[in-house]
């Protein structure tokens, strides 16, 4: 038998599976297809304090093995998601969830978090600093070390769970960035949101999606986003939570001999509804395979000297 | 929701660059209005198809080749295996629609009013259909719909056929409700037109298919919904025309 548990702060999962916010909302789609509670967790859609429309459509746009979103933060509001989502979830959803955050000023995103962190059942916050698809916020302040310390440092300020940073990919050094947060005592980074990107319609001779831009997520992004998670191991002692492109179980293996401790799953739910399920059940037999016992054992494991 | 292996029974062209499709699969939980999500070798993301037809382990898709996802679809021979995503959207809702009801298709949107008028037939209702194109060498399921029983009414832009102008130049007002399906422009001449309550089936670009990813979020009176899963189909009154 092996063991596929981790441990992420104190929060220990089965098993370091874990769907990625934007891609698995608050769990009751998935719920009505497989018991999530197979899952290691899962991290809810990005909420913020204000209820969000987000951009106008189109906001979807394909690419080559991924796809381009620029949803902008749609979700109901921290008090609808706290008075409906959250009591939803829980009934069909019994283990800690990751709960993501997101804002527009320092003020909201301690505020959000604070209100998160009382709620029965968050057993993680996810602050994200990197939403490419907003202005004036999500990403700017995930793009310098000090904006970052500075949300980590408001954040940390109000909450007792444990605070992990999602960083951008789109970023000259995303090293620093983490270091910036641990040092401002984040319990964990998360890595990594999507990466900025464009269609052209050929024949409207205009972009495909209505804001221009989104953020490219599928496998076509695996090898940056298991690249990055190798300089952000390297550059923290923090647990790190991988993702970008992670469709199987050998995926989920490379990102922790990259240096992940727990493996978020994205698009990949969007493409198959199960996924994130199969994963989880090939996760023992690729372990098997590999002769690993204990997963917990190569974390990091890729690294020599 | 239900994902299925469907086998492709036959792939023929009914129309300039359209196709009808017969599968074979699971089509249990399948009701008219709603739509499949087919998973195609070589791309990312599914391609969502509204229903045509079905029957017990009988699928009718019809598509219109519109880009490569489409154009690889047209390729498919008999004997394709091929993994669908079934029972996606809420469907029509044929209660209000009293004995006379207005089919109103246009171009694409034809499709999943072939499976909402046998629905409407079998509750003993009688609709009245409009189908709207283009042009002549766009006309298709005129025949299929004639063969129901049901008065069919076509109308090409171009007036190479049927009707000259479009769907609502064929609109007599004296109907009892309304189901409409087709291009934006077109929704909103007949809900400018319309003098009833009625349904119009919407569409947008798909991430997921089925309520996940919120690419497909509209505007209505009652708030954001997702195209794919609170639609495609909504009530007049709830849009914000």
């Amino acid at each position: 038998m092996v063991n596929t548990s981790v441990t992420l702060s104190g929060l220990t999962l089965t098993n370091p599976v874990i769907p990625a916010s934007g891609t698995f909302g608050y769990g009751v789609e998935f719920a009505q297809v497989y018991d999530i509670n197979c899952l290691g967790s899962f991290s809810f859609k990005g909420t913020t304090r204000e209820p969000r429309f987000g951009n106008e459509p189109p906001r979807i746009a394909e690419t080559a093995s991924g796809m381009l979103n620029a949803v902008g933060l749609q979700n109901p509001g921290i008090d609808k998601v706290i008075s409906e989502e959250l009591p939803r979830l829980r009934k069909v959803f019994h283990k800690p969830v990751v709960a993501n955050i997101s804002g527009f000023s320092i003020d909201e995103y301690a505020e959000c978090c604070g209100r998160i962190d009382r709620e029965e059942g968050v057993g993680l916050i996810e602050v994200n600093i990197s939403c490419p698809n907003v202005h004036n916020g999500g990403m700017s302040f995930g793009t310098s070390p000090q904006a970052a310390a500075e949300v980590t440092r408001a954040v940390k300020a109000v909450t007792t769970k444990p605070v992990y940073m999602k960083l951008s990919p789109n970023v000259t050094d995303i090293a620093a960035i983490a270091r910036a947060c641990e040092d401002a005592g984040a319990d964990g980074i998360s890595l990594i949101n999507t990466l900025m990107g464009m269609r052209i319609d050929l024949r409207r001779r205009a972009p495909v999606i209505r804001n221009v831009t989104g953020g490219l997520s599928g496998p076509a992004v695996f090898p940056v986003a298991l690249r990055m998670v190798w300089q952000v191991f390297e550059a923290v002692k923090v647990p790190i939570i991988g993702m970008g492109g992670v469709s199987s179980a050998e995926d989920v293996i490379e990102m922790m001999l990259a240096g992940a401790t727990a493996v978020e799953v994205g698009a990949a739910n969007l493409v198959d509804p199960l996924a994130s399920k199969k994963i989880v059940e090939e996760l023992p037999q690729v372990m098997e395979r590999l002769h690993i016992e204990k997963l917990t054992d190569i974390i990091g494991g890729a690294h020599h000297g | 929701m239900f994902d299925g292996r469907f086998e492709v029974v036959s792939n023929r062209p009914i129309a300039k660059n359209t196709f009808e499709m017969v599968l074979s699969g699971d089509t249990e939980g399948i009701r008219p209005g709603q739509f499949v999500d087919l998973r195609l070798e070589g791309f990312y993301l599914r391609r969502p198809i509204s229903v045509c037809d079905f029957a017990p382990g009988r699928l009718t898709l019809i598509y219109k080749v519109v880009g490569r996802g489409t154009a690889r679809m047209a390729e498919l021979a008999p004997g394709a295996v091929i993994d669908v995503l079934t029972g996606l959207g809420n469907g029509y809702d044929t209660a209000p629609s009293g004995d006379g009801p207005l089919l109103i298709g246009g171009g694409a949107g034809v499709p999943p009013l072939y499976a909402l008028a046998k629905a409407l037939l079998a509750e003993g209702k009688r609709p009245t259909v409009i189908l709207g194109f283009n042009a002549r060498d766009e006309v298709f399921y005129e025949e299929e719909f004639k063969a129901l029983g049901l008065e069919v009414l076509v109308t090409t832009a171009d007036g190479s056929y049927g009707i000259r102008g479009f769907v609502t130049d064929a609109m007599d007002l004296s109907y009892t409700y309304f189901y409409a399906c087709g291009p934006e422009p077109m929704l909103k001449a007949v809900y400018a037109k319309s003098v009833t309550s009625g349904q119009f089936s919407l569409e947008e670009r798909m991430g997921c298919g089925f309520g996940a990813c919120m690419g497909c979020t509209c505007k209505t009176k009652t708030g954001h919904k997702r195209v794919c899963k609170d639609g495609p189909v909504f009530r007049k009154e709830e849009l914000p025309w």
